[in-house]
C-alpha cells in the first residue's frame, strides 16, 4: 500500500514536470510552424513511447526481482541524484531557476527563423521539433514508469499516475494556450529528485541483500532522511554562496 | 559518429549525466552494501550513509566547476 502510493505519486509528479516541458516545445512549434505538423509530431512521438513501454515493460518482469531491484535501484539512485543535485543547486542560487517563459521565447524565435521544408504534406521543422521534444521528455517518463512499475510489480499503476499527469497538463495547456509558467516547476523537480533518490536507496539496498526494518513502511523513514539531507545541503550552500558573494564584493 | 555510439552516448548522458564520479560512487556503495549484507550484518544503513557522501562530493564538484 505504502509503496503503491509512492509509486503513483512519483510517476504523477515526474510526468507533470516532463509534460510541462514538452508542452512548452509543442506550443512554440505550433504557434510558429502551424498546429497540423506539430500535432502530427506529438502523435508520432506518443506512438513511439507506447511501443517502448509495451515492449520493454513485459521483458523486465521476467528478470528475478532481486536482480531487477539491484540494477533498477542503482540506476534510479544515479538518475535521482542528478535531479536532486540540480534542484539543490537551483534552490541555493548556484544554478539559474527553470523559466518556461524564457524557454518558450527561445524555442519560438528558433522555430520562426528556420526555413520552410515540406515533406509528406507536413512542415518538417514543426513536425521534428514536436516529435523530438515529446519523445525526449517522454523517455524520462517512460523510464520511470517502466522501472518503478516493474520493480514494484505494477506497471499499470505507474502508467495510471503518469497518464493522469499528462492529461492534466494537456487539458490546462489547451485551456490557457500558453506555457505553464505558473506551475511551481522547480519545486516539483526538487520533489521528484527526492522521490527518485528515496526509491533508489530503498531498492538498491534490497537488491544488494539488505533488509529494511519494517519492510515497505521504512520508505517513509528513507523519504524523511532524503528530505532532511536535501534541505541541509540547500542551507549549507546558501550560506556558502552568501560568503562567496561577500568575499567577491570585498575584493571588487 | 555511428548510430550505436550516439545511442550509447544518449543513455550515458540520460542516466549518468554530467557527473560520472557520482555514478561510480553509487556503484561502489552498492558493492559495499552487498558486502556488509553477505557478512550477516544488517546493511540497511549503508546506502543512506553513502548517499550523504555522494551528494556532498557531487555538489562540491558542481560548485567548483
Amino acid at each position: 500500500m505504502t509503496a503503491g502510493v509512492f509509486l503513483v505519486l512519483s510517476a504523477f509528479l515526474a510526468s507533470a514536470v516532463e509534460g510541462v516541458e514538452a508542452l512548452t516545445i509543442v506550443l512554440a512549434s505550433g504557434v510558429a510552424r502551424g498546429w497540423r505538423s506539430s500535432l502530427a509530431g506529438v502523435g508520432a512521438a506518443l506512438l513511439a513511447l507506447a511501443v517502448i513501454v509495451a515492449s520493454l515493460g513485459p521483458a523486465l518482469t521476467v528478470i528475478p526481482i532481486d536482480a531487477l531491484r539491484l540494477v533498477v535501484g542503482g540506476i534510479l539512485l544515479t538518475f535521482g541524484l542528478q535531479w536532486l543535485r540540480k534542484a539543490i543547486l537551483r534552490a541555493s542560487g548556484f544554478k539559474a531557476l527553470h523559466d518556461e517563459d524564457a524557454i518558450f521565447a527561445t524555442e519560438l524565435a528558433g522555430a520562426e527563423r528556420a526555413p520552410h521544408e515540406e515533406r509528406a504534406g507536413l512542415d518538417w521543422y514543426g513536425f521534428t521539433l514536436s516529435f523530438k521534444g515529446v519523445l525526449l521528455e517522454g523517455l524520462e517518463v517512460a523510464f520511470i514508469v517502466i522501472t518503478f512499475g516493474s520493480t514494484q510489480g505494477s506497471i499499470p499503476l505507474a502508467a495510471a499516475g503518469a497518464s493522469a499527469a499528462i492529461v492534466l497538463v494537456v487539458a490546462v495547456g489547451f485551456a490557457v494556450r500558453a506555457p505553464l509558467a505558473r506551475v511551481p516547476e522547480n519545486i516539483l523537480k526538487f520533489t521528484v529528485g527526492v522521490m527518485l533518490t528515496t526509491f533508489g536507496i530503498f531498492w538498491s539496498t534490497e537488491g544488494a541483500g539488505g533488509n529494511w526494518p519494517g519492510s515497505d513502511a521504512s520508505l517513509f523513514g528513507v523519504l524523511a532522511f532524503v528530505v532532511l539531507l536535501s534541505f541541509a545541503c540547500v542551507g549549507v550552500l546558501r550560506r556558502r554562496r552568501r560568503t562567496m558573494l561577500v568575499a567577491a564584493g570585498a575584493g571588487a | 559518429m555511428s548510430y550505436l555510439a550516439r545511442f550509447a552516448r544518449f543513455w550515458w548522458e540520460f542516466v549518468v549525466g554530467d557527473d560520472w564520479v557520482a555514478a561510480a560512487l553509487v556503484v561502489a556503495a552498492i558493492g559495499a552494501t552487498a558486502g556488509v549484507a553477505a557478512s550477516g550484518i544488517a546493511a540497511w544503513w549503508a546506502m543512506p550513509l553513502a548517499v550523504v557522501v555522494v551528494l556532498a562530493v557531487s555538489l562540491r564538484r558542481a560548485i567548483r566547476a
